[in-house]
């Protein structure tokens, strides 16, 4: 059961094989036995679930159901979901309960799937390992000593273990694909604009983008139709219209041209994930691919632009943390300006004072133009680097973190190392492109390897399409760690 | 010594949306505290501004009403600072791209003191902008304690930058006046002072003739137009004796006291924020059409400038009674109802300034509350006109049109107020007169002139005030002459 895909569960629900509160219970008692090693989870509301699970069943008895109605799916906790604690990984947050629900809650409410908890995440999403988050770090399923990823590394770590069916996360410079690589699982991050902001707590609003993790392209195409669509609410929401992201999950590759960036298979690409990502594009060879060498040449440029936009944003974000009207305050202050200061600098981690740090600086005057509008500029060029290079080539493919998943504490110190890992994802959400990444094999240590997949704007089931086509051909997806 | 003051402002005017500028709260002033304050009001995680498409076509019009380039394309950008009636940590406003350029406004402006005659002045409209509202501290809410009330928060504002073009407080009050009506006028604000609709700083240097621009201070927050004087009148004396006894202006944010009648520095620049300005991640720019901008010029009413012209030119009005007439909008529709029914277009003007605007001040009522109705005047107007009643006929039907309404044929009839235009009828009430006041008659043709008004009076009062003075007057002219 906690292996069958979300297509399985859908039909084993509709045969009333099982109930939605049955498999909502079964994963509650896993997360029961589990979350206390792996920590995915921040918080659960079984209560809540069951209840949930309840009206899923009835609407399964009587014929209302959609498909994937009676599913329980785990929600990043950036997600503001009514009458949930919603922390953001955060001490800032650690008793907020959100009054209403983001978008995408909406949309899996109305789905009629089950919330089956709110996962654990680097602190404000910001974080490649998810050590950043108060609540501790959450482990990786495929050994308890290694980090999931980050930030989304809760849904990340629930999905691997099998105990969610189905994850939400959020990817601003890689959230979602870097932590879905180090665990083994599918993630996609769709084009920016395609599912609503609304009511996610924002990091860098101009990269933030929600997308599923789950443990096949499949799935993921069934999560992203309930995902995505227009919502009037976040003035960023692309007006297009709703798209069935399995229609193009059966097409053959035959003539497909994927482009491989010089760029990415340069110096700091551990061997053995370069080694992995060359043996699945030799099976897509096989699956009739051709290979075009493209080059990205702002690919360098992408990291130190997107550590000065992304704290930009992020400083002016996180303002609204000041302890005046929800959220942690000080207990102890002498005067206005001493209460926003202890409340901030008590309630934030060091991670966030850092990015704050560095956001309020390159914002600030006399900075600006070198900083700020200059990244502007080079992210223009980035964006325009993918534009040249779909001219070649239908998808382009590289590794999705230059190494497999490196032990807890290992780079705690040193931010930069930290930042790196996430080199071949962030030019994607600078562009405002699709990505995702399939699990491709494992590293020397045992570890999954990730291999990202990126699409031109909107070319999500083009993109699922390829993973799926793959993941038929071969079974790493379905690779499972013992736990 | 000749100093030479320099004044620009900043007007922030409340658009009239019913909802925020960035969500759908309500704007309605008054609310209980924190009534008004939704989701994104109080900057709740995750939310998102939406942007009101009302407070752009209002900003649009402005723009067009004082001939401004309206950009097709501008920015909204997030001014961070720290307060607690600010949620999100920063306002959203526009920075560097405005939605409205560079425009004009043309003021009469009448000298407040000396014998100085009033004159025409054009101000530069450097650009408005949209931005949000803050909500509001107030201070010793409970307990000694600061509450904070987000009603407010999120209303739309249009911050309205002149050009340094003004070198008086007669100016830059005519400047604020000229603008609160225009903004009334075209419908995008109520203007209301009292509620914070319409709020001014005033930036004020002075120099010496021909010298450049002298360091400005900057008044915060006047919200009325005799306040505005004082402050001014106060700043720019207190920056003559400041240089002239061998100090320097220091650049400053300063609070007017109604109070003292004085001004005092809140902040000077070295503790000015640093806003971090930057494009709000959260809006796509706005882009204005060229149909959006057809759409709201057709909108648009004949402006206050044009109708004043249109009253000088065509009417024949003086300067002094088209500027009167349209100092509102109300006052000018009704002004021109009226002369559409009547005809006389001085009558009715001098109805309107005189009677009917003292009135209105007695009762301290707007126009648009006037109970009399520009039907209700017409009615009068044409009796005035058609010599059916007097002057003084018609202020009888005037206080009873007021205080019972009704129509003033009706009211002259049932009042007996028809005076008598009968010329035989004159002429034997005039010799009636003439014959009982022989000695009199004989002081006046031996050039006692003045005693004609003592001969219009016993007429009038034989006539019980009916007679039709012009007829009288003449009638007893030519008697009297012999």
């Amino acid at each position: 059961m906690i292996n069958a895909s979300l297509k399985q569960l859908s039909a084993l629900l509709a045969e009333k094989k099982i109930s939605s509160v049955e498999l909502t219970q079964l994963y509650l008692d896993r997360i029961a036995t589990h979350n206390p090693v792996y920590n995915a989870y921040i918080t659960v509301d079984a209560k809540t679930s069951l209840a949930q699970a309840l009206a899923a069943d009835e609407l399964l008895a009587g014929g209302g159901a959609q498909a994937l109605t009676g599913i329980p799916i785990a929600q990043k906790d950036i997600f503001c979901a009514k009458g949930w604690r919603t922390t953001c990984g955060s001490k800032m947050l650690s008793d907020f309960i959100a009054p209403y629900d983001a978008h995408v809650i909406e949309q899996f409410n109305k789905a009629g799937c089950i919330n089956l908890g709110k996962t654990n995440m680097d602190e404000f999403a910001m974080g490649s390992s998810n050590e950043t988050s108060y609540f501790g770090p959450v482990r990786n399923p495929w050994n308890q000593k290694a980090v999931p990823g980050g930030s989304s590394g809760g849904a990340a770590s629930a999905v691997a273990a099998r105990l969610c069916a189905a994850a939400t996360g959020t990817d601003t410079g890689g959230s979602i694909r870097q932590p879905a690589a180090l665990c083994g699982i599918t993630g996609i991050k769709p084009t920016y604009g395609t599912v609503s902001r609304y009511g996610m707590i924002a990091f860098a609003s101009s990269l933030d983008q929600a997308g599923p993790m789950a443990r096949s392209a499949e799935d993921c195409a069934l999560m992203l139709n309930v995902m995505t669509g227009f919502d009037e609410r976040d003035s960023t929401s692309l007006q297009r219209d709703k798209e069935d992201y399995t229609a193009k999950l059966h097409l053959p590759l035959a003539g497909l041209r994927i482009g491989l960036p010089k760029e990415f298979f340069a110096e700091g690409l551990s061997a053995d994930v370069g080694s992995r990502v060359q043996e699945a594009i030799a099976e897509y060879k096989k699956l009739g691919a051709t290979l075009v060498e493209i080059s990205l040449p702002n690919t360098k440029l992408a990291v130190p632009v997107y550590y000065v936009l992304a704290p930009a944003e992020a400083s002016s974000n996180l303002s609204r943390f000041d302890g005046v009207r929800y959220g942690y305050r000080a207990p102890e202050y002498t005067d206005l300006a001493d209460m926003y200061e202890k409340s901030r600098s008590q309630g934030f981690g060091e991670e966030v004072k850092r990015r704050i740090m560095i956001g309020t600086y390159v914002l600030s005057h006399g900075y600006y133009d070198a900083y700020y509008l200059q990244a502007q500029k080079i992210r223009r060029l980035i964006a325009q680097d993918f534009t040249d290079a779909f001219k070649q080539c239908d998808i382009i493919m590289g590794p999705t973190s230059p190494s497999t998943a490196f032990n807890l504490g290992e780079k705690g110190d040193d931010p930069v190392q930290m930042y790196l890992s996430d080199i071949y994802t962030i030019a994607v959400n600078l562009a405002g492109l699709p990505g995702m990444s399939i699990p491709c094999g494992f590293g020397d240590n045992a570890m999954p390897v990730g291999l990202q997949i990126i699409g031109n704007y909107f070319e999500e089931a083009h993109m699922l399409n390829v993973a799926h086509q793959y993941q038929l051909a071969t079974d790493w997806h379905s690779r499972a760690p013992q736990i | 010594m000749q100093w030479e003051t320099v004044i620009g402002l900043e007007v922030h005017t409340q658009l009239s949306t019913h909802t925020k500028i960035f969500s759908g709260a309500s704007t309605t002033y008054g609310a209980e505290p924190n009534t008004q304050a939704d989701a994104v009001s109080i900057a709740l995680p995750g939310v998102l501004p939406v942007l009101n498409k009302g407070a752009v076509e209002r900003a649009v019009k402005f723009g067009l009403a004082v001939g401004a380039h309206i950009a097709p394309r501008s920015v909204f950008a997030r001014k961070n600072y720290f307060y607690p009636d600010l949620p999100k940590g920063y306002q959203i406003s526009q920075f560097d791209l405005p939605v409205v350029g560079m425009g004009q406004l043309t003021i009469q402006v009448e000298p407040l003191s000396g014998n100085a005659k009033p004159y025409e002045k054009v101000v530069r409209i450097t650009r408005a902008h949209l931005e949000e509202d803050a909500g509001k501290s107030v201070h010793g809410a409970s307990q000694g304690m600061t509450g904070v009330d987000l009603n407010r928060a999120g209303t739309p504002l249009l911050e309205i930058v002149s050009e340094p073009d003004m070198c008086s407080a007669a100016e830059a009050v005519a400047y604020a006046k000229t603008l609160h009506n225009l903004v009334r006028w075209i419908g995008i604000s109520d203007g209301n002072m009292q509620e914070g609709s319409f709020r001014c700083d005033v930036n004020v240097s002075v120099r010496k003739p021909g010298e450049p621009l002298g360091t400005r201070r900057e008044i915060k927050n006047l919200n009325s137009f005799k306040y505005m004087q004082q402050a001014i009148d106060y700043e720019v004396q207190w920056q003559i004796d400041t240089i002239e006894s061998g100090g320097k202006i220091h650049q400053a944010t300063i609070l007017f006291n109604p109070d003292t009648g004085e001004t005092r520095a809140m902040r000077s620049k070295e503790d000015a924020h640093d806003y971090r300005y930057f494009p709000d991640p959260d809006l796509l720019p706005l882009d204005i059409t060229p149909q959006m901008l057809d759409a709201m010029r057709a909108t648009l009413p004949e402006l206050p400038e044009a109708r004043r012209a249109r009253y000088v030119n065509e009417l024949a009005l003086s300067a002094y009674d088209a500027n009167s007439l349209t100092s509102s909008r109300e006052m000018a529709d009704f002004f021109d109802v009226c002369v559409s029914a009547v005809g006389n277009a001085k009558l009715c003007a001098n109805w309107l300034i005189g009677e009917l605007s003292a009135q209105l001040n007695r009762d301290g009522l707007e126009m648009a509350q006037c109970p009399v109705t520009p039907q209700q005047m017409s009615g009068m107007l044409a009796r005035i006109a058609d010599n059916t009643i007097s002057n003084s006929g018609a202020k009888e039907v005037f206080r009873t049109l007021w205080s019972d309404g009704g129509e003033a044929d009706a009211i002259i009839e049932s009042k007996g107020l028809k005076q008598v235009s009968d010329s035989g009828a004159i002429e034997a009430l005039v010799d009636e007169i003439i014959a009982a006041q022989a000695d009199k008659v004989a002081e006046y043709r031996s050039g006692k002139d003045k005693l004609f008004g003592f001969f219009v009076g016993l007429a009038m009062k034989a006539s019980k005030g009916k007679a039709n003075p012009a007829q009288l007057n003449e009638v007893l002219l030519k008697k009297l002459a012999g």
